[in-house]
């Protein structure tokens, strides 16, 4: 394969990934290291510079949007960034440490888990307005715009979010992953944030986590030219794609094929990183 | 009352937007750009990528990769692009510090600060050197 028809490849590849990406919800970042490794055949630690890569453009490109909403907590999520950072740069480090195997094990773990949560029905919860002193003292407490009005929320359990939220760092900077489903969990289900203010809140992040990790995985030379040009350019395509054509789509059959998928990626992952052959 | 009027957390998000879609659309067409350049000199070539060797030194460090990309080399220009899509959530980062600042809201001025070190660190600290 000639290095014009690998980048045609690569770039469909990863319109696909973007697309189903932005349509789940879930990210593209999950299924474009697996197809990268186990189709392509490419080093794993190319993989996830790349795929870190393509994780803050399409963070970016979809946080324009959202923020003009008037959805996402620029508080929540700044104070939480100082989480998922610092995770980031322990991600990153490790990623430097450990084996290509070791990293295709755990990833191959994390798409299990990702399966499991997108197959698994939200659990919906009751939300309580009485303010949690932290979060009123960090002026987390905040409105979004909604049919019947304007909706006050107040999270709760602020450091148990924090906690949670320098596990998606670490996760994010050894895989290359957004794990913006580990960070709606942190603040949908510990901290009973909205599930709309979570989502765009958790997409406003990525791009920061993944930025931190970045710098590091560029001076340790994964990050290839060649490989993440295709990369980048296909899943921002792809999800720019994909929002635009969110609002006809099926999601819930779609989330459910794409959770299959992710379940046969992950055993994959799994399987290769356990046999080192990855 | 004026100057929260003129400093909202809307308005500040609003810039933050635009800030953030200029800067996907900007490095997007730099690597488009690279794209171009490196695929018309080197498309014939075969691609491999099964063994990891890292990248050349120069396409690791800030330097390098704004020397490579304006000695015309489609690799360095296509790096220059990511390095600005890196850059764009840290600029993000910068304009909140103002914004917080300017909204008079020095606690999260100050986390806001925080995590831009943690950037500054990752992306100088390691890659300057």
């Amino acid at each position: 394969m000639n290095v014009l028809e690998f980048t045609a490849l690569v770039w469909t590849g990863s319109v696909i990934a973007g697309l189903l990406g932005s349509l789940t919800g879930l990210g593209g970042g999950v299924v474009l290291v697996p197809l990268l490794t186990l189709f392509f055949k490419v080093d794993i630690r190319y993989a996830v510079g790349a795929s870190l890569v393509s994780v803050i453009a399409t963070s970016s490109g979809a946080a324009a949007a959202y923020v003009k909403e008037g959805f996402s907590n620029i508080r929540i999520g700044m104070f939480l960034e100082i989480a998922t950072t610092v995770g980031a740069l322990l991600g990153a480090f490790l990623a430097t440490r450990v084996s290509g195997s070791a990293i295709a094990t755990i990833f191959g773990l994390v798409l299990l888990y990702s399966a499991y949560l997108a197959g698994r029905p939200r659990v919906r919860h009751a939300f309580d307005d009485v303010p949690d002193p932290l979060a009123t003292r960090l002026k987390m407490n905040g409105s979004f715009p909604e049919a019947e009005g304007v909706r006050h929320y107040c999270p709760h359990r602020v450091p148990m979010g924090f906690s949670l939220m320098f596990g998606a760092g670490a996760l994010s900077g050894l895989l290359g992953i957004g794990s913006g489903a580990v960070k709606v969990l942190a603040m949908d289900q510990a901290m009973r944030i909205p599930f709309k203010v979570s989502t765009t809140t958790s997409n406003f992040m990525i791009g920061v986590t993944a930025a931190a990790s970045a710098g590091i995985y560029l001076s340790r030379g994964y990050i290839d030219p060649g490989l993440a040009m295709p990369v980048m350019l296909g899943v921002l395509t792809g999800s720019l794609v994909g929002t635009r054509i969110l609002v006809k789509a099926e999601t819930k059959s779609l989330r459910l094929v794409f959770s299959a998928i992710i379940l046969l990626l992950g055993a994959q992952m799994l399987y290769n990183g356990l046999a080192g052959r990855i | 009352m004026s100057r929260q009027t003129r400093w909202t957390d809307q308005k500040v998000e609003d810039i933050i937007g635009n800030l953030l879609r200029a800067g996907v659309i900007l490095s997007a067409l730099v690597v488009c750009v690279g794209a171009i350049v490196y695929l018309a000199r080197h498309g014939q070539e075969p691609a491999d990528y099964r063994i990891f060797r890292g990248e050349p030194s120069d396409l690791r460090h800030i330097d390098g990769i704004v020397r490579d990309a304006f000695a015309c080399q489609g690799r360095g220009i296509i790096q220059l692009g990511l390095l600005l899509l890196i850059a764009t959530p840290v600029a993000r980062v910068a304009f909140s510090i103002f914004g917080f600042a300017l909204e008079g809201d020095r606690m999260y001025a100050g986390f806001t600060l925080i995590v831009l070190a943690i950037l500054l660190y990752s992306l100088l600290g390691s890659s300057l050197s």
